[in-house]
C-alpha cells in the first residue's frame, strides 16, 4: 500500500465513521437546544436501535446477504419500524425520567440521564448478553474501484461505505428542511430561543420537547442499524463507546447547533481515522479530548455555535 | 420531630445494609452443592481426619467450568478411595462468589481462607480459579503455614518478580513459598505462541493487546520472544476494547506487510471484532491470519462472528492438548475415566484440577511419617508443605509434575490450535523452545 492510498483510505475510513456519529451527534444536540439537557442516554438509544432492527431482521429470517427488490423491502422497512420504535422509547424516556424534573435544577436531569443511561446499557446486556453480537451480513459489498473501474488498488471502498453514506447524508438533509421550513421546526427553533416567549406566543412547549425527542431517538435508531448493516458487530456497551465521541462531536461543532453536529461529527471521525492510522488508537482518545479542549479554549461556544447570553 | 425521622431512617437503612453485608459471605458455603464433604459430620477417628478446602466461583457462568474441576478432583480422591497412609481426606468445598454478583468476591474469599485456617484439621488449601482472588487468600495462608494449591490462576505475578512492585515478596509475609500451582503462568503461553508462529513460517507480525492485566501481560511476552527468535515485530499497539470499529487500525495492518496478528486479550475486549473486520476489510483474502491466546478458545467466538470467514484464520494457543490425546498412561486412564464417571467430556481446567488433587495425594503419603509424630496442627501443616514443596517428577496427567522454588511446574504443556470446519482443531504441542520441523 502506496502512502497516498493510504491518505485516501484514511479519507473513506473518516467519512464513514463521521456519518454515523453525525447522525447521533444530532440527538444530543438537538434535545441540548430545546432544554439545555445533556441526554446521556442518547447513545445507548442507538445500541437499542442496533438491537431492535437485528431482532426484525430475525423475525423475517434474515440471515445471508440479500439482492434486487428483497434488499430494499428489507432495509428501509426494518429502519422504518425500528425508528418508530427508538423515537417513542427515547419519547417515553423523557415522560419518565426528564418531564418530572423540567423546573428541577439543571443538575438533577443530568444525573437522572446518567442512570438512565446504566439502566439501558444493562437492559442491552441481559436482552442480548455481555459478548460481541453478529449481525446478518445483510447488504452486498462489491469492490467499487477494482471491479468496476477496473484499478488494481489496495484501497477498499464497497457499495456499503456508498449505502452508509448514501442513507445518513439525505436524513441530515431532511431534517435541515424541516428545522427550516416546517411549522413545527419553526416551533422548535423557537423553543429554543426562548422556552417562556415560545410558551406565550402559544407554542405548545411540551409537545415541541416530545417531537425533539422523538427525531432525535429516530436517527439514533437509523445510525444503531446503519452501523449493524455496516461492521456487522456490535455489543451492549457500543453506546457508551459511540454516544462519548458523539457527545464530544456535539459539543465541538457547537452544542446546540444542528449543522455544527455534522460538522463536529466529521472532524472527529477525521481526527479518529488520522490518529488511528499514524498514531496508535492507545492515543485515539486522548487526541480527540485534546481537540475538543483546545476548540473550547479558543472559542468556547463551539465551532458554529453562537454565544448566546445566559439565561436568568 | 422532622429531624428525628430522617436520622431513625438513616439509623434502619445503615442497620440493613450491615445485616446485608454480614449475610452475604455467610450465605456462600451454604451454596455449595450438596456433593461438598458436609462439615459437620465427624468420623470417630477424628485425629485421623485431614480435611481439603477447595474455593473457587460456582455461580453463573462459572457453573460449567467450577463443576468441571470439582469433579476432576473429586475423582483422583475417589481413585485413592480417600484414603492416604491412614488418613481419611475429606474435600470442603467453598465457593468464593458472591451471590449478590455471582462473579468471585475478595470478602468471600478472604472468609473462606480464614474459614480453612480456622479449622484444625485442614491442613491444604486448594483454590483459587482467579488470580486477583489467589492475592487475597495467598498471604492469608501463608502467614498460617499452610500449603495452598491452584489448578487455574495463571497471573505470573503471583510467583515471579518483574511484573507488579513487591511481587511476589507481599504474597509471602512469612517469607516462605506455600503456594504452588499446576497450571502455568501467561509468561509461557506467550513465548509458545512465538515460537509457534515463528514455526509456521509467519515472518511479520502485528501486536494487539486490550490493555488489561492478562492480555497485555502475555502480548509483552510473545513481543520478547518474537524479537528474541528473529520474528519481526510490526507494532505493538493497545486497543480501546469498547470500540467496535477497528477499520483505520486495520489499514494500517494491512499497510504495514504483517502476515499475522497476534491478539493477547480476553474475549469480550474486542477479539471478535477484529476477526470480523480483518474480513472485511480484505486482510483473510491477502493472506493475513490472527494467532491469539487461550481466552480466544471459546465457542463463544464462532458464535460473534460468522464461522466460514474464521475458519483456516484463526489460530489459538491453549494450556492443554486434544483431551482425548493425552500423551501418558495417567492422562488417557484420566480421559477415559473422566468419561465414564460424568458422562461428559473433560475441560481444559480438569486436567489441572486432577494434577493439583495428584500432587496433594502424593505429598500427604511422603509426609506421613512427620504426620503421625507432628502433635500440633502448626507442625502437621508444616508437615505437609514441605513435602508439597519437594514434589518431583510426579505422574501427571501431561506430564511428570515437578514444582520450581517458585513453586511453579517445571514443565508445561501448550498446544496450539487451528480454527476449521467450525471448530478448534489440534495442530500440535508447542513450547518457547520448541524446534521446527
Amino acid at each position: 500500500m502506496t502512502q497516498s492510498e493510504l491518505f485516501i483510505q484514511l479519507l473513506i475510513n473518516g467519512v464513514t465513521l463521521g456519518s454515523y456519529l453525525a447522525l447521533i451527534a444530532l440527538g444530543y444536540t438537538m434535545v441540548y437546544g430545546i432544554i439545555e439537557l445533556i441526554n446521556f442516554a442518547h447513545g445507548d438509544v442507538y445500541m437499542l436501535g442496533f438491537m431492535i432492527s437485528l431482532t426484525f431482521l430475525g423475525f423475517l429470517g434474515v440471515r445471508g446477504t440479500l439482492g434486487g427488490w428483497q434488499l430494499w423491502v428489507v432495509i428501509f422497512g426494518v429502519m422504518l419500524v425500528t425508528m418508530l420504535c427508538t423515537g417513542l422509547i427515547n419519547m417515553t424516556i423523557d415522560r419518565i425520567a426528564y418531564k418530572p424534573l423540567r423546573r428541577a435544577p439543571r443538575l438533577a436531569p443530568l444525573i437522572t440521564a446518567v442512570g438512565m443511561s446504566f439502566m439501558l446499557e444493562n437492559l442491552g446486556m441481559i436482552w442480548k448478553g455481555p459478548s460481541q453480537i453478529l449481525y446478518p451480513d445483510i447488504f452486498p459489498a462489491f469492490d467499487i474501484p477494482n471491479g468496476l473501474f477496473g484499478l488494481n488498488t489496495m484501497v477498499l471502498f464497497t457499495t456499503k461505505d456508498v449505502f452508509l453514506m448514501g442513507v445518513t447524508i439525505p436524513l441530515m438533509v431532511v431534517l435541515t428542511l424541516f428545522i427550516r421550513r416546517t411549522k413545527m421546526g419553526k416551533a422548535m427553533r423557537a423553543t429554543a430561543q426562548d422556552r417562556e416567549a415560545a410558551a406565550l406566543m402559544g407554542i405548545n412547549v411540551e409537545n415541541v420537547i416530545r417531537t425533539t425527542f422523538f427525531i432525535g431517538g429516530a436517527l439514533a435508531g437509523a445510525a444503531g442499524m446503519m452501523v449493524g448493516l455496516y461492521l456487522n458487530t456490535g455489543r451492549y456497551l457500543m453506546g457508551f463507546d459511540a454516544g462519548l465521541l458523539a457527545f464530544t462531536s456535539a459539543v465541538l461543532g457547537g452544542i446546540g447547533n444542528v449543522t455544527g453536529a455534522m460538522l463536529g461529527g466529521y472532524v472527529i471521525g477525521f481526527l479518529n481515522a488520522i490518529s488511528d492510522q499514524y498514531l496508535s488508537p492507545e492515543w485515539t482518545r486522548a487526541i480527540v479530548f485534546t481537540t475538543l479542549i483546545l476548540v473550547l479554549v479558543f472559542k468556547p461556544s463551539g465551532l458554529l455555535g453562537e454565544r448566546t447570553p445566559e439565561k436568568s | 420531630m422532622n429531624a428525628f425521622r430522617v436520622l431513625s431512617l438513616v439509623a434502619l437503612v445503615s442497620l440493613f445494609f450491615v445485616l446485608a453485608a454480614c449475610a452475604a459471605p455467610t450465605a456462600a458455603p451454604t451454596q455449595a452443592p450438596p456433593t461438598a464433604a458436609p462439615a459437620a459430620t465427624q468420623p470417630p477417628a477424628a485425629a485421623k481426619v485431614i480435611k481439603l478446602y477447595a474455593s473457587w466461583p460456582m455461580q453463573g457462568s462459572m457453573i460449567p467450568e467450577g463443576t468441571a474441576m470439582l469433579n476432576a478432583a473429586k475423582m483422583a480422591l475417589d481413585e485413592a478411595n480417600s484414603q492416604v497412609a491412614g488418613y481419611t481426606l475429606q474435600l470442603v468445598f467453598l465457593d468464593d462468589a458472591s451471590p449478590t454478583t455471582g462473579s468471585w468476591d475478595g470478602t468471600v474469599e478472604a472468609n473462606n481462607a480464614q474459614k480453612a485456617i480456622a479449622d484444625e484439621q485442614a491442613l491444604v488449601y486448594f483454590g483459587t480459579y482467579n488470580s486477583g482472588a489467589a492475592k487475597i487468600s495467598m498471604p492469608l495462608t501463608n502467614k498460617a503455614g499452610m500449603a495452598q494449591i491452584t489448578p487455574a490462576n495463571s497471573y505470573p505475578g503471583l510467583t515471579k518478580k518483574g511484573y507488579a512492585a513487591g511481587e511476589p515478596d507481599i504474597y509471602r509475609p512469612s517469607g516462605k513459598v506455600n503456594y504452588f500451582r499446576t497450571f502455568g503462568a501467561d509468561d509461557f503461553q506467550g513465548a509458545s505462541g512465538a515460537a509457534w508462529a515463528k514455526c509456521l513460517g509467519f515472518k511479520k507480525v502485528y501486536i494487539l493487546d486490550d490493555r488489561q492485566l492478562y492480555g497485555k501481560g502475555i502480548a509483552d511476552v510473545f513481543e520478547k520472544k518474537a524479537k528474541e527468535i528473529g520474528l519481526e515485530v510490526a507494532a505493538h499497539e493497545g486497543i480501546e476494547s469498547v470500540n467496535i470499529d477497528f477499520r483505520a487500525l486495520l489499514t494500517k495492518v494491512k499497510a504495514s506487510g504483517a502476515d499475522v496478528v497476534y491478539f493477547g486479550g480476553l474475549v469480550d475486549s474486542g477479539g471478535p471484532q477484529i476477526l470480523q473486520q480483518m474480513d472485511s476489510q480484505g486482510l483473510f483474502k491477502a493472506g493475513v491470519k490472527m494467532l491469539s491466546d487461550d481466552a480466544m478458545y471459546t465457542d463463544a467466538v464462532p458464535a460473534a462472528v460468522k464461522p466460514e470467514i474464521i475458519n483456516g484464520n484463526l489460530l489459538v494457543t491453549f494450556a492443554s492438548p486434544a483431551l482425548d490425546q493425552l500423551p501418558t498412561d495417567v492422562g488417557k486412564n484420566f480421559y477415559k475415566n473422566y468419561k465414564a464417571k460424568y458422562n461428559a467430556d473433560p475441560i481444559g481446567w480438569s486436567i489441572y484440577s486432577y494434577n493439583a488433587m495428584l500432587v496433594i495425594l502424593d505429598s500427604i503419603k511422603r509426609a506421613a511419617p512427620k504426620l503421625d509424630a507432628a502433635t500440633n496442627v502448626t507442625a502437621k501443616r508444616a508437615a505437609v508443605l514441605d513435602a508439597m514443596r519437594a514434589t518431583k517428577d510426579l505422574p501427571g496427567v501431561s506430564g511428570n509434575i515437578t514444582f520450581d522454588e517458585n513453586g511453579d511446574p517445571t514443565t508445561y504443556l501448550m498446544s496450539g490450535f487451528l480454527f476449521k470446519d467450525g471448530k478448534y482443531v489440534w495442530q500440535k504441542n508447542i513450547s518457547g523452545d520448541m524446534k521446527c520441523q
